[in-house]
């Protein structure tokens, strides 16, 4: 069935014996398993949801009040940046990378990644990458800039603040490309025979568009965040209206990026709602090609709309009117999908668990800032409200309670599948509703913060102004929210104090990583399975008769998963090895950051580092 | 189950497309370097002839030694097919010499890049003189470290034909060393003509 490694096999070339510890915390730096890595970037993902968390309520509390005096005007700067870099680049999307890891291999039934190493090496340079950022803390000041770093403002400020954003966002789309190129070749090319690209289930096929976007849009603002940095550290003029040059270049070369990873934030969402839906109504996912096309037209079109961010900058009134018509253009398809999502649950066999919870709440409170979003494109209107809380207020909904609640919805889903503990659906429910009372709380006020006229990014504001009240309502909203988190952590604390009794397929799902053992073993499938039909699982256990009532398939029925003995252990299925190349190579970056900022000769160790971990790389035997 | 056995076993899997997850990959990223250079490009463009101060593109260009070690360049591209040829057939000991042959070729038109930069700093050119030197340098140092990292490529490829890592049966590294070198060539071609051939009117 599989090939058999030879022990005593000699391989010479390697530099490092391959690493062999299956337990403990190296086995854990040199892993190239797909499922360790995608736990390694939920962990890194959630501490610095933590912290950017704990960022927002200083910045909340901050704002509580008229004239408030916790964080001085420089700190605030700092804080709100830092905010948003962090929430985006260290939270959303590496969360959603986590999901990818975990789940990519699982669903379309393959053992690992296309290129496992490459994936540890994208896992380690972006917590290498987060580290960076968060050093300029203790290294004279962090990006202050706002998180899209505005020329001129971020090249002739002075201090390393935005070098620190420069140079770690730098690394930040290193790792992301590489990771866009393992992921996108592994669903494109290693899917278990009959798994068509129509019999994908949507989360997979967000999950592609998501790496072709990440792929096309992250050498653009490579490229613009090289000209910011050869700016402040070279001299040169790309953003310098003094001599010439244009720093609404920045804005397009930012934006040209900056709208494709909206879409990179939120169609893992979407994908994993689309999993969670079906399951919990009992119902086929509602126009599945509608809902992969669309996401794709979603992927297309959000290259073409991307100067709506910059309505104000004076484009002239054929940009402005084109990119408006793009801009509505785009939330067809979104409502296509959320049209999807509605006929899912239409006459489904609903159940009413935490992870549909999550996945509902994401519908109800994603449209509301679609919504919104739809307002910005109207462009008299968006001269209104461009850089007011309303836009704060919009993006939030989407990315907050649009975002994060659909991967929390798969938190909860995919829990039992990657612990093999259940949370505990009570403690969820509750959650569930604290966190949604605290983000509309928090969010909702805001809309009207904005339409009253108060700016974003601003560090205080007079009484006069008439603020207060709203302000205290968002501040209140967001403690709201910290408590749920916190009620989160309490859950996760608690699920690892029980026994690992998660059952294969504890949610009566449809798709092909609920068919094996939770948590699933390091090779994934005792044999790589046969797909017939898209929701192949759900076929496999039900059938339906004339009338469309489900009709349970007899256990023990062809590849029925709920009969234990269904599971070998695994011997003799070739793994690829752990490696400590990936950790090493990704290490080297940071010195070549430190070295751009400081020293040119740590730029010089820190390239020697990465090359030599490379070569160690290229030329390691493989295997053991 | 013959798929699952040959995942991690050699480059030749049995993969959904057929076509091998590294070559894939390769793909994948050139086409993303293609934005890279499309955005250096772009750059360039937007800033032809909006220098506020000379020198000028036509103060220090020498088009006939560029034309030369852009020949250099694009003649670096046969010998990379014919290094992949001979690896085909099984002929390491050619493939070598081939290797060696485009890495040859790439160091010069590199050198004479560096020698072009020397003469424009001399003739008063830097990269904070004006926009043009800012986007020239910067569009064709991008470009020169592509052509220097593809040196070192082909220069390992040479190395690890000596550990048994390269043979007649595991070819395709080449091949992939080969997509990325041809592809840094005809995006040459590109700012060949964008930079140097079409006149600025400056």
């Amino acid at each position: 069935m599989a090939s058999v490694s030879v022990p005593g096999e000699t391989v010479r070339g390697g530099l490092l014996r391959r690493p062999r510890s299956t337990a403990g915390f190296w086995s854990w730096v040199t892993t190239v398993d797909h499922k360790r890595i995608g736990i390694l970037y939920g962990a890194t993902a959630f501490f610095f949801f933590l912290v950017g968390g704990v960022e927002a309520l200083f910045i909340r509390l901050q704002l509580a009040q008229p004239d408030g005096k916790i964080l001085s005007p420089s700190t605030y700067n700092e804080f709100f940046t830092m905010h948003g870099l962090t929430m985006i680049f260290l939270v959303v999307m590496p969360l959603s990378a986590a999901f990818f890891n975990y789940l990519i291999p699982l669903m379309i039934g393959a053992r690992d990644v296309a290129f496992p190493r490459l994936n540890a090496f994208s896992c380690w340079l972006f917590l290498f990458a987060g580290l960076f950022i968060y050093s300029s803390f203790a290294l004279g000041g962090a990006p202050n800039g706002g998180w899209f770093g505005y020329a001129p403002l971020s090249t002739v400020e002075p201090g390393n603040n935005m070098l620190f954003y420069s140079t770690g966002l730098l690394m930040a789309g290193i790792a992301s490309t590489v990771s866009a190129v393992n992921l996108a070749v592994t669903i494109i090319n290693m899917r278990a025979p009959g798994m068509t690209m129509f019999r994908m289930p949507v989360f997979i096929w967000m999950a592609l568009v998501v790496q072709f976007l990440l792929a096309f849009s992250l050498p653009i603002i490579t490229v613009g965040l090289f000209e910011s940095l050869f700016d402040r550290r070279f001299g040169t003029h790309f953003f310098d209206p003094a001599a010439g040059g244009d720093p609404v270049l920045w804005q397009h070369l930012f934006w040209l990026f900056g709208h494709p990873e909206v879409y990179i934030l939120i169609l893992p969402a979407m994908g994993i709602v689309s999993e969670i839906l079906p399951v919990f109504a009992r119902k086929p996912l509602f126009g599945y090609q509608f809902v992969v096309f669309s996401g794709i037209a979603i992927g297309f079109i959000g290259f073409g709309v991307w100067a709506h961010h910059m309505f104000a900058t004076g484009l002239g009134p054929v940009a402005n009117t084109a990119f408006g018509i793009s801009t509505m253009i785009i939330a067809i398809p979104t409502g296509v999908k959320i049209f999807n999502w509605l006929g899912t649950i239409w006459r489904g066999d609903l159940r009413f668990t935490t992870p549909m919870l999550f996945a509902l709440g994401f519908i109800a409170q994603f449209v509301v800032g679609g919504l919104s979003g739809v307002t910005h494109a109207v462009v008299p209107a968006d001269y209104q409200q461009t850089d007011t809380y309303y836009i704060v207020a919009h993006f939030h909904y989407v990315l907050f309670a649009g975002a994060i609640f659909g991967l929390f919805g798969g938190m909860y889903y995919w829990w039992p599948k990657i612990f093999g503990r259940m949370l505990n659906e009570r403690v969820g429910k509750v959650q569930f509703w604290i966190m949604a009372v605290g983000a509309n709380l928090t969010f909702g006020p805001m809309h009207i913060l904005g339409l009253e006229g108060m700016p974003r990014r601003i560090q205080t504001y007079t009484p006069a102004l008439g603020l207060g009240v709203w302000n205290l309502v968002v501040t209140i909203g967001a403690f709201t929210i910290a408590v749920s988190v916190l009620i989160f952590i309490g859950n996760a604390v608690a699920s690892f104090r029980r026994p690992k009794d998660a059952p294969a397929d504890p949610w009566d799902a449809r798709t092909l990583e609920w068919t094996v053992p939770s948590p699933p073993p390091p090779h994934n499938f005792d044999e790589i399975p046969v797909v017939h039909a898209l929701d192949d699982f759900w076929h496999r256990k039900y059938a339906e008769t004339e009338e469309g009532t489900l009709v349970p398939v007899p256990a023990g029925g062809s590849g029925d998963p709920r009969s234990d003995d269904a599971h070998g252990s695994g011997h003799g299925i070739h793994l690829p090895s752990p490696s400590y190349y990936p950790v090493i190579a990704a290490l080297g970056f940071p010195l070549i950051g430190y070295g751009v900022i400081f020293h040119w000769w740590m730029a010089v160790a820190g390239a020697v580092v990465v090359l030599a971990g490379l070569y160690g790389w290229a030329f390691e035997p493989a295997a053991e | 189950m013959e798929t699952a056995q040959h995942i991690y076993e050699s480059e030749h899997e049995a993969t959904s497309t057929g076509l091998p997850n590294a070559k894939l990959a390769m793909w994948v990223f050139l086409a993303s370097d293609c934005l890279l250079f499309g955005a250096l490009i772009t750059t360039y463009v937007l800033y032809r002839g909006a220098s506020l101060v000379g020198p000028y593109p036509k103060d220090v260009f020498d088009i006939p030694y560029t034309s030369v070690s852009s020949f250099v360049l694009l003649a670096s591209s046969l010998t990379m097919v014919l290094a992949l040829a001979a690896v085909q057939r099984g002929d390491l000991a050619r493939m070598r010499v081939w290797l060696l042959a485009t890495a040859l070729l790439g160091m010069t038109f590199v050198g004479g890049q560096v020698y072009e930069f020397t003469t424009f700093y001399r003739e008063g050119l830097k990269l904070s003189t004006n926009l043009f030197g800012t986007t020239f340098y910067v569009l064709t140092g991008f470009h020169g470290t592509h052509v220097a990292i593809g040196i070192l490529m082909l220069l390992s490829l040479v190395a690890m034909s000596f550990t048994g890592k390269i043979t007649q049966r595991e070819s395709m590294t080449v091949e992939l060393v080969g997509l990325y070198w041809h592809f840094v060539d005809i995006v040459w071609i590109v700012i060949f003509t964008v930079v140097y051939l079409i006149p600025t009117g400056k």
